[in-house]
């Protein structure tokens, strides 16, 4: 879309934070400027990827991520703000190609008066989710602030891998296939449902969970016809979807109708009145993949137990470059990406 | 479950029989050799038609012009006023959320609570009754929508309400406004979608007069694709074949004679009134104010509003340029308003179209500013695996 928006106004909004246009605005008008450029053959800062890969001169690269979690609530059904923090760093890594990450830090920032029990959950399920995606935390940090300075607990992870090929978000031409690895939605809508106590029949559980197993094999299946890899966190499918398009130049022709959703999640979303493509997941990749590769990876990622309802879901267009055309199966429409938060903050 | 299996089970948003239908409506059109213009008058139609697409199945000879039918852009601007000056006096204003942005002369409800006035978001009057109960000072709710939303008004008021509670009344009557529009020199309209829900209510029964009188056919409207789809190859066809008729195409909620309990408790707390919808006209009987027998909760007459400090300030400029009448009437769309998208969006509206979930601009908005992307110039390739 051409439009002009001043989406970055005079104080940060939430809407700076929800994954959308005024994100990517803020830290491109704020963060990405006056650093000194990354070493030569560096994905760096300015690419805007899920992290960034440091060539190490023998052909491999060092592939680093960082990622802060605070999640309302810490707790909720199918994980909490511990296995997040693993799960999104691991697949952040997993994102760029690294699916053997080396190991993680753990920055805890916890308030005063935090209960010592919960700091064990969450603990343990860190632990939990180390153990699923084969890494372990390495070095950490612990401070506490005073009541008030901050709600309750907050954690940052920093992941490192070695990859011996980048996989990046911007690769994808005409023809490209688009895959995601499985029902889209399940991690907003239960951590919604949870924050407002919406009392919603049906099994709401967060997908979060380390992908990094998944993704392995699909990059083993795809091989170099596997182009690009994107994790639809904030701001969902439609985030990712405009995300790769931008970046690649190219359209994105996508089939809603092929779009695994959970019965729990349609029934909420349209109940809520928010569209499951603009809802966060933790456990879910989308794939770019040549043509000739796409039947390929589609099959080793069903036959992986966190793919099994992976679907080919969208084709890339010459046309309509950066947009993201929704058939819905009745007809045609743009779809339009997030300006800000359709809900409060879930990751 | 993934999709596959529960989508197919939503038997009104099956896809296969909606390309039976659109193929349906493009014979019927097309035989007419003509253009032929419809309008809906309910911002659910226009959400569903917006969502699913479904303009781009349309064949490009029908027309289908969204009406007065957001019952939350239709509240008029003094309306708007009134709930200000309410809040400014220190009354607690309960109201739906999607008031609170609407622009009144200068301020809106959200400016009015920047300020420090009281405005709560509630989601039904029972929850604004609640309010008061909890509470010693006057909580005045703020009632706007159509039919529908109004009886729910009026159940409250005849279940008992506490004496701090009063209603500020913006409810409108959706039938009187179809006949100012089938009246408005230059409409090209033929045919009317009328709203399922507010049907139900008032009964299908209630356009027959309306049918007789401008020999225009009116079909009754559920809000699934294949509800519109449907109703919308009947109305070609009433068209075609001269036939002023009321049909209702969603017998699975809309009897002739409507819901007689509610109807009766409607017209008991309610009486129509003529007066100004925003942006179309003086609508006569287009307004539902309390009956007499309700002055003791009517907030019109309990409190002295003074409007005047409201209008010391001159209009923002913006609003000149706005064209949510033109809109809302039927006879322009939000793409030929130069603010649309620029310096009208959903967090800065300038109009009420921008601020409802059911405004067109904002449904528009939403859906990227292209309802009508015609399959020609999509983009090609197969989609399914």
């Amino acid at each position: 879309m051409n439009l002009r928006l001043d989406l970055l106004g005079e104080r940060v909004s939430m809407k700076h934070g929800a994954g959308g246009r005024a994100m990517r605005q803020l830290i491109g008008e704020v963060f990405t400027d006056g650093f000194p450029k990354a070493p030569a053959g560096a994905v760096g800062l300015d690419a805007m990827d899920d992290g960034a890969a440091l060539p190490l001169g023998d052909g491999r690269f060092l592939v680093v991520t960082t990622d802060s979690h605070v999640v309302l609530p810490a707790f909720f059904p199918g994980g909490d703000i511990g296995r997040l923090a693993v799960s999104g760093t691991v697949n952040d890594l997993a994102m760029m190609g690294a699916t053997e990450p080396l190991g993680l830090t753990c920055a805890v920032v916890v308030e005063e008066g935090y209960p010592r029990a919960d700091l064990d959950r969450i603990h343990a399920s860190m632990v939990a989710a180390c153990v699923e995606a084969g890494t372990t935390v390495v070095t950490g940090d612990t401070k506490v602030m005073g009541k008030g300075q901050l709600d309750g607990v907050a954690l940052n992870t920093t992941g490192v891998a070695i990859a011996t090929r980048v996989v990046r978000d911007c690769g994808l031409r005409a023809g490209d296939r688009l895959i995601v690895t499985g029902t889209i939605g399940d991690h907003g809508c239960a951590v919604m449902a949870a924050r407002h106590k919406l009392d919603l029949a049906g099994d709401l559980r967060s997908d979060v969970a380390p992908i990094n197993g998944l993704i392995r094999a699909a990059l083993a299946a795809g091989g170099d016809g596997l182009v690009t890899l994107k994790d639809p966190t904030r701001g969902g499918l439609s985030s990712a979807l405009h995300e790769m398009a931008h970046k690649s130049g190219v359209g994105v022709l996508l089939d809603e109708t092929a779009v695994p959703v959970n019965a729990a999640v349609r029934a909420a979303s349209e109940l809520l009145g928010i569209d499951p493509l603009v809802i966060a997941n933790e456990g879910k990749a989308l794939i770019g993949v040549r043509p000739a590769a796409a039947e390929a990876v589609l099959a080793a990622l069903r036959a992986h137990p966190q793919g099994r309802d992976a679907a080919i879901v969208g084709t890339c267009t010459a046309e309509r470059r950066g947009q993201v055309v929704l058939d819905t199966g009745f007809g045609r429409r743009l779809l339009v990406e997030i300006e800000g938060e359709p809900l409060p903050r879930i990751c | 479950m993934p999709e596959g299996a529960d989508s197919r089970q939503l038997k009104f948003r099956d896809p296969a029989r909606a390309r039976d239908l659109g193929r349906a409506l493009t014979a019927a059109a097309e035989a007419m050799g003509r253009t032929v213009s419809l309008m809906h008058v309910c911002g659910s139609h226009e959400q569903a038609i917006a969502r699913y697409g479904l303009r781009a199945s349309f064949p490009r000879s029908l027309d289908v012009i969204m009406g007065p039918g957001c019952p939350v852009c239709i509240t008029d601007t003094p309306e708007v006023d009134e709930g200000v000056a309410l809040a400014r006096q220190g009354v607690t204003i309960a109201t739906y959320g999607d008031m609170v942005k609407v622009p009144g002369t200068v301020l809106s409800l959200g400016d009015a609570q920047a300020e420090g006035a009281k405005v709560e978001v509630v989601y039904s009057v029972t929850q604004a009754v609640e309010l008061a109960r909890a509470t010693r000072e006057p909580v005045v709710f703020f009632a706007t929508g159509f039919e529908t939303t109004a009886v729910a008004t009026a159940a409250a008021l005849l279940g008992g309400v506490p004496d701090n509670f009063s209603v500020l009344s913006a409810h409108k009557y959706i039938p009187p406004v179809m006949e100012i529009v089938a009246e408005m020199p230059g409409s090209k309209v033929e045919g009317f979608l009328a709203a399922g829900h507010a049907a139900t209510i008032t009964g299908w029964g209630v356009f027959e007069a309306f049918v007789e009188r401008h020999k225009l056919p009116v079909v009754v409207a559920g809000f699934e694709p294949l509800d519109i789809l449907a109703a919308l190859v009947k109305l070609v066809e009433l068209v075609r074949d001269r036939k002023p008729e009321v049909v209702n195409m969603f017998p699975r909620c809309v009897t002739r004679e409507g819901n007689r309990n509610a109807q009766e408790q409607l017209f008991k707390v309610f009486r129509p009134a003529g007066g100004r919808w925003r942006g179309i006209a003086h609508v006569p009987n287009g307004n539902l104010r309390l009956r007499d027998e309700w002055a003791h909760v009517d907030a019109r007459r309990r409190f002295d509003i003074d409007l005047r400090p409201l209008w010391k300030f001159a209009p923002p400029a913006l609003v000149q340029d706005c064209i949510c009448g033109d809109i809302m009437a039927g006879i322009a769309n939000p793409k030929q308003c130069k603010l649309f998208g620029k310096e009208c969006v959903p967090d800065t509206p300038v109009g009420a179209c921008m601020v409802s979930s059911e405004g067109t601009c904002k449904i528009w908005h939403l859906y990227g500013g292209v309802p009508d992307l015609s399959s020609s110039d999509a983009p090609q390739g197969e989609v399914r695996p």
